[in-house]
């Protein structure tokens, strides 16, 4: 998994690619604790399209991301799910809880 | 304490040919042969006093098949791995079984679902069994088998994972409500949704979790 992160005004994107697994999911919690506890980014965008797999795992980081997201009264947002991150986002009955965008100028208009 | 069990031949899997007590089945069972056994206990029909106490129950559960072994061809090896438990070989495991699952004539829907319940497997493994360890090993087999079910013979992918970690805790593998919204717990769910047979044992000090997976689509005719 690859992480690359982009900033617009108050916003981060994160370019996410590859397996989000058991190996690589501490690395995208890490990331997505440390935009939202220490730099207090207003916005948080992560963009998953180019995710190829992602488990149980994955999907506790981003909980993980979203309950911090609450904590600091900020937004984390999800843009470009593909077939494999949205149906395992189904299969955790989660999908309704995280906010998801169509595309990125969705997910980082005011 | 008063249990009961049905203990049946698996030739006569519709007529119970015995019913016996704990007591009786306490006796019985050493004559029992484990492995490729005929018989099998039938695990819904065990019960206990409200006071009693299941552990030498499920103790002598694990020596016996289950129930759709005993109707299970033991069918054709297609691929046998052994793997250390370190989760850089995650990706090993679901390049692997996602190749042959597609060549068994699984949709793509179906083959990330099986890919997804065994990758969650091994990672309950890594994190559960072996509490995080990289070097201790993982064996996984699959195999190819024929089911009789609903009075069909049908084809199936089995995936049998063992490892020698701690045992698992029972209360653990019942997963956890979906409402409950936090981090974590999801791994039995994603395992259980994604295969048709999900069944733990512990054997010999090794626990061992099989998987199985029904083909929908027929194989083609040879010579068609």
């Amino acid at each position: 998994m690859q992480i690359a992160a982009r900033h617009l005004d108050k916003i981060t994107i994160l370019d996410i690619s590859g397996d989000i697994d058991l190996a690589t999911s501490p690395e995208l919690r890490k990331a997505l604790l440390r935009e939202l506890r220490e730099l207090k980014t207003a916005r948080v965008v992560l963009n998953l399209a180019a995710v190829r797999y992602i488990d149980s795992s994955g999907v506790a980081s981003l909980v993980e991301g979203l309950k911090a997201s609450r904590d600091v009264g900020s937004r984390l947002i999800l843009f470009g799910l593909n077939r494999t991150v949205r149906e395992v986002l189904q299969l955790s009955k989660l999908v309704k809880i995280f906010e998801i965008c169509e595309n990125e100028e969705q997910s980082v208009a005011p | 304490m008063r249990l009961c069990a049905k203990v049946r031949r698996a030739d006569s899997i519709l007529k119970p040919v015995e019913v016996l007590e704990y007591a009786g089945l306490l006796r019985w069972l050493p004559s029992c042969p484990r492995r490729d056994s005929v018989y099998y206990l039938d695990r819904r029909c065990v019960r206990k006093s409200a006071s009693g106490d299941l552990s030498e129950t499920k103790r002598v559960i694990q020596f016996l098949e289950p129930e759709e072994s005993a109707h299970v061809s033991r069918g054709s090896l297609l691929l046998r791995m052994e793997l250390p438990s370190d989760p850089e070989m995650l990706c090993v495991v679901r390049n692997a079984l996602s190749e042959l699952a597609a060549k068994l004539g699984f949709s793509e829907a179906e083959c990330r679902a099986v890919v997804l319940a065994v990758d969650e497997a091994m990672t309950n493994i890594i994190r559960h069994a072996y509490l995080g360890d990289a070097e201790r090993p993982i064996e996984a087999s699959f195999r190819r088998i024929h089911v009789a079910r609903d009075g069909q013979s049908k084809d199936a992918l089995e995936i049998v994972l063992e490892d020698r970690g701690v045992t698992a805790n029972p209360e653990k593998l019942c997963g956890r409500a979906l409402e409950d919204v936090r981090p974590g717990g999801l791994g039995l769910h994603f395992i259980r949704q994604s295969m048709d047979t999900v069944e733990f044992s512990r054997r010999w000090g090794r626990n061992q979790l099989r998987l199985v997976k029904f083909l929908h689509t027929q194989r083609p005719e040879k010579g068609s």
